[in-house]
């Protein structure tokens, strides 16, 4: 780890001016994400600036048909709480499999969000779901919000207040974990909306995204069977030692398949 | 005789270790553990590339650093007349010729070998400013292309990692020329062969390399702590290189080392050269190596690619085996890298099957990776691995029940002289099979089978059976000293870093010369104290070498004290006896506590008598090589494959051992079960992967190295299955080391039975989730073609 100047900051207003007047600022959360990659000298951020006093960034709040979680809140919070649970279970259970009790214990959910990394888990609930980030500056589509390798329409500094995920009429996340590292190789994220379905695959390619052949037979028919016949091209997954393009291709068929029937079709 | 004696801590009792209260508080002291006042910190410069000439390295702008004591290279240690450490082995080849031998400089000046290799050293007043420095070290390379496996470096036009030795074969040992194999293979009515890779691994000890060197210049002595598995070898080694061979003026200490598996029994340059640097600055240094970089300086294990045949009769009894194994040992040659694949392995090579004739050649490689040597089984698993493997393909090709084909083949009668020439002295492998078997209940297996069909799984059942070759070096030191207090202190040769010595050891004694359990216990770690001659642990040695050692001592004891027995009870030391604990004569009783303390005071002695009593024992094998131990056993894993994703999961796993006496059934279960782990790490987990154009390792952290983990492992079921090893007086095998020799292989039929139906024949180690979906769609081609 190199040095770095260390800010502790009340309000929203004062992180940001922070991060702006910093040569090259970067907001720590949890930590989990940033902190590794500093200790291995990848990342060498002249400021950190900590979210952990800001007010009003925790929590977790149910009105009507929405769900607003604060960007600080950590990954165990989502998973142990009752409120999510009852509302949307699927995004409980996705939560309580992020890494390991240490990791849940500290990550946040903004945190995994900003970064985009594209075997992340939260990415496909945000999209699966159809949230609404909300930042100190705008709302964001979650359609809109994921760019590509760890890149959002996050604008330098631009700070997550809180995810505002509909609540939907059905849901299920399904994981397969990448042996050694137990994030994604491959995650769906399956969402019923009366008669509008969502499908997030996570894992397979650059980023987060959606599938519109699955979404279109899973809304005239919400039944695993349904997308058994549906093959993503593996010309644009990703490729690596843990897992082969078309590998993950044929995953990404099986995996939607299984959240579909964990969703309840 | 209290009438519980021996009951609860004697011998053969699952006495709760002792150490653990302990260590799961922290109490360890471990390496980084130490601090000494005014230390300064080291980071190493490593190699970027894997292969190259090494033509400067400039620390001018590093010296520059804030708070920069020095920046040392290789050149500075050749400049100050620091030694090499020269391969020790000196295996032949059938022509008579010595292996190829290297001399090591603890950081190259000619040649970079791997990439990770030590180039440099920079020390400074903290780790950071250590660490930044180390960046602003300039090295000059002329890159050369790297050899990563055996293959490539066998390969005509191959570079050479040494320039002395172009072919880059450090010896192809032969048993015999291949004609007697050749002969038995005529007359066979069948021959079998397999070619398979036995996967390279990262020991990943819980705790990463580190040294803190501590240089007294008052002195001239040099205390450094690290970690290991017996301090002795390190302490000789730096006291070779660093203090030309004066062994008074350094010390080692290491309270506790946080994992061995062989690979902490090394020295490594890492330490040399921290212990260098610390007598360059006449000042403590210390270095703490984190993960990453523990990942590329701790020697590696296995990496073999091995090819083998069965000449059968019609009935498939064996009549020959031929082994042709590959060797990737690395880029250089270390203590036990050519070592452990010809001897380690090779003393059992023929498993525990009756091998009439056998034709056994290995070549051992020299790459640009890290070196190999001693992991957790050292050979052994590699050994067994190829031939039960190979055993049960020829039984599939035959139609020979797989249980039934082994049975046919066992060794039966014992003491069984090997075609390496070595003699297992005891064994019942049929036995053992059949308790496996029962354990896990093979014969309900078909029942099982069908339920996982019915949710769409595939079902495997995977069994092997092994033999291992334990005890090590054939000598081994132990003294026991008794306290002003009645207290016995037991001054180790062998090491616990995790084998729970402290309790069995206790047990022993309260045993042997009945102490109080609690009243026993262990001084180690400490070159100062340790006695002559300590050896360490390692190659599941020390229930046979430290306990025929300390039982040694015990009976010098008793023997003195009967003497001492004699004179306080005024009988002649004949008719004194010694009775659980107590020393017994006509006129009355003492117990060893008070005859020790009686010990201490002159004035209760017999005329002439030492006061004390403090006797070390050197256990020595009489036949050394030939009088190891062989644990053995036979492992039984399920598993459940699911074909749609390729993901694997073990239902059940037995395995029933005979580890001769069993001293702590709680401890040798223990000892299974960390065994069988590791060895399911290799076969499953544990994907090493270097890329084979630039040598560089892709697999350096645990984001990509997967290490097993609890939720991949059933409830292991450990049965014993004992027969007394008739070469020691207790009658025990090393336990350390059977279940990474056994799990691999269970592991593997497994899966492989599983996958059967759908024509999959054959997937390397690991069976990762990609591996295997690849080897069904390759299956289907085939089946479709
Ligand atoms: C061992 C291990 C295992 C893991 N396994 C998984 C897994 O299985 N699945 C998974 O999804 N993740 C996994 N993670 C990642 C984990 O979930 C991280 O916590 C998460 O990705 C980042 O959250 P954080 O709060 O720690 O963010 P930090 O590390 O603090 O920050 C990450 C990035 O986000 C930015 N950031 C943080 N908060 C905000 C905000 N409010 N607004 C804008 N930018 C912000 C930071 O500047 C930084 O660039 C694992 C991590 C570890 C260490």
């Amino acid at each position: 780890m190199y040095a770095f100047n260390y800010h502790r900051p009340k309000s929203l207003d004062e992180a940001a001016g922070l991060v702006a007047k910093a040569e090259d600022g970067k907001l720590v959360a949890g930590g989990m994400t940033l902190l590794p990659s500093m200790k291995l000298r990848l990342a060498s951020p002249s400021d950190l600036v900590d979210l952990s006093s800001v007010d009003g960034l925790k929590g977790i709040t149910v009105s009507g048909k929405t769900v607003t979680i604060g960007a600080m809140t950590r990954h165990v919070d989502v998973h142990t709480s009752a409120d999510v649970q009852k509302a949307i279970p699927a995004l409980a259970a996705l939560a309580g499999g992020i890494g390991d009790p240490s990791v849940r214990n500290r990550g946040t959910m903004g945190g995994s969000v900003a970064n985009s990394d594209p075997a992340a888990d939260y990415p496909s609930a945000v999209l699966g779901l159809g949230a609404t980030v909300e930042t100190n500056k705008r709302k964001i589509a979650a359609d809109d919000f994921f760019k590509g390798l760890f890149e959002t329409a996050l604008e330098p500094g631009e700070i997550i207040k809180a995810i505002h995920y509909p609540v939907p009429d059905a849901a299920a996340y399904e994981k397969f974990p990448q042996p050694a590292s137990g994030y994604a190789m491959v995650g769906a994220f399956v969402a019923r909306f009366g008669k509008d379905v969502r499908v997030a695959i996570t894992g397979a390619k650059d980023h987060v995204f959606r599938v519109p052949e699955m979404e279109k037979a899973l809304a005239a028919n919400f039944k695993a069977d349904a997308i058994a016949g549906i093959k993503l091209s593996e010309d644009d997954m990703l490729s690596d030692i843990h897992c082969s393009a078309d590998y993950r291709a044929h995953l990404v068929s099986v995996i939607a398949k299984r959240a579909v029937a964990k969703a309840g079709g | 005789m209290d009438s519980t004696f021996g009951e609860k801590f004697g011998i053969g009792q699952p006495v709760r270790r002792k150490e653990d209260q302990r260590l799961l508080k922290g109490g360890g002291k471990y390496t980084d553990d130490v601090s000494i006042p005014g230390q300064a910190h080291l980071a190493f410069v490593r190699a970027a590339v894997a292969h190259a000439r090494l033509k400067g390295i400039d620390g001018t702008a590093a010296l520059k650093g804030p708070g920069v004591l020095g920046v040392f290279s290789g050149k500075d240690m050749e400049a100050d007349g620091i030694g090499r450490v020269i391969t020790d082995a000196a295996l032949k080849d059938l022509s008579g010729k010595v292996m190829f031998r290297t001399k090591r400089l603890a950081m190259p000046v000619d040649k970079i070998r791997y990439a990770g290799e030590p180039i440099a050293v920079v020390v400074a007043e903290t780790a950071a400013q250590a660490r930044d420095a180390a960046e602003l070290v300039q090295v000059d390379y002329e890159e050369l292309p790297a050899v990563v496996t055996a293959r490539q470096g066998l390969a005509k036009g191959a570079p050479a990692i040494h320039d002395e030795q172009p072919d880059n074969l450090c010896l192809h040992y032969e048993n015999a020329t291949s004609e007697a194999y050749d002969a038995a293979a005529k007359q066979a009515a069948r021959i079998a062969s397999i070619e398979l890779v036995n996967n390279r691994v990262i020991p990943v000890p819980m705790e990463p390399k580190c040294c803190v060197a501590d240089m007294d210049t008052k002195s001239g002595r040099l205390t450094f702590y690290a970690p290991t598995q017996g301090g002795r070898r390190v302490q000789g080694a730096v006291a070779e290189m660093l203090f030309g061979g004066d062994g008074d003026k350094v010390r080692h200490v290491s309270d506790n080392t946080g994992g061995g598996f062989g690979t902490r029994s090394k020295i490594y340059p890492e330490i040399l050269a921290t212990c260098y640097a610390a007598k360059k600055l006449g000042r403590a240094v210390k270095w703490s190596g984190d993960r990453s970089e523990t990942m590329v300086s701790d020697l590696h294990g296995r990496d073999q690619v091995d090819r083998a045949e069965l000449a059968l009769d019609a009935n498939g009894k064996i009549l020959g085996y031929k082994v042709e194994m590959l060797a990737n040992i690395g880029a250089w040659v270390t203590e036990n890298g050519a070592r452990l694949p010809i001897d380690g392995g090779g003393r059992i090579v023929g498993g525990l099957y009756d091998i009439p004739v056998l034709y056994f050649s290995c070549k051992a490689v020299m790459t640009n990776t890290v070196p190999t040597d001693t992991y957790r089984g050292a050979g052994r698993p590699e050994a067994n691995f190829l031939i039960d493997r190979l055993v049960e393909k020829a039984a599939r090709e035959m139609g020979i029940d797989i249980r039934e084909m082994r049975k046919r083949n066992y060794i039966t009668s014992f003491p069984y002289r090997t075609q390496m020439g070595l003699t297992i002295d005891s064994g019942n492998f049929a036995k053992c099979q059949d308790e496996a078997c029962k354990t896990i209940g093979w014969d309900d297996f078909p029942a099982r089978r069908k339920q996982s069909e019915a949710r769409g799984r595939l079902r495997g059942i995977g069994m092997t059976s092994f033999i291992e070759g334990s005890g090590g070096r054939p000598e081994e030191t132990m003294r026991l000293r008794f306290e002003k207090d009645g207290k016995l202190s037991v001054i180790c040769g062998t090491f616990s870093h995790g084998q729970g010595h402290a309790t069995v050891y206790s047990q022993l004694l309260h045993d042997k010369l009945g102490m109080p359990f609690d009243a026993v216990s262990l001084i180690q770690g400490d070159t100062d104290t340790a006695p002559e001659g300590a050896a360490g642990t390692f190659g599941s040695r020390s229930s046979q070498m430290g306990s025929m050692a300390i039982i040694g001592a015990a009976n010098i004891i008793v023997e003195k004290g009967k003497k001492i027995a004699g004179h306080l009870l005024q009988a002649p030391p004949t008719e004194v006896k010694f009775e659980g604990g107590n020393f017994v004569a006509r006129a009355g009783s003492i117990s060893i506590t008070e005859i020790a303390k009686a010990a201490h005071d002159p004035a209760k002695l017999p005329e002439g008598m030492e006061p004390g009593l403090d006797e070390t024992f050197v256990y020595k094998r009489a036949n050394g090589r030939d009088d190891m131990n062989y644990p053995n056993g036979c492992h039984i894993c399920e598993v459940e494959v699911d074909p749609e994703t390729g993901h694997i999961e073990i239902l059940d796993f037995a395995a029933a051992d005979d580890c001769g006496f069993v001293l702590n059934p709680l401890i040798v279960h223990g000892q299974v079960h960390g065994g069988i782990a590791q060895g399911i790490g290799q076969a499953l987990t544990e994907y090493l992967v270097y890329d084979e154009e630039t040598g560089q390792l892709l697999t350096g952290t645990f984001m990509d190295y997967g290490m097993p983990r609890a939720h991949h492992f059933p409830d292991m079921k450990a049965v014993f299955s004992p027969t007394m090893s008739t070469n020691n007086d207790l009658g025990v095998k090393g336990a350390g080391e059977a279940g990474a020799c056994g799990a691999p292989t269970a592991f593997v039929h497994a899966v492989l039975d599983a996958l059967r139906p759908l024509g999959v024949e054959h997937i390397e180690m690991p069976l990762t989730p990609n591996r295997v979906w690849q080897a069904i769609q390759a299956a289907k081609r085939k089946g479709a073609a």
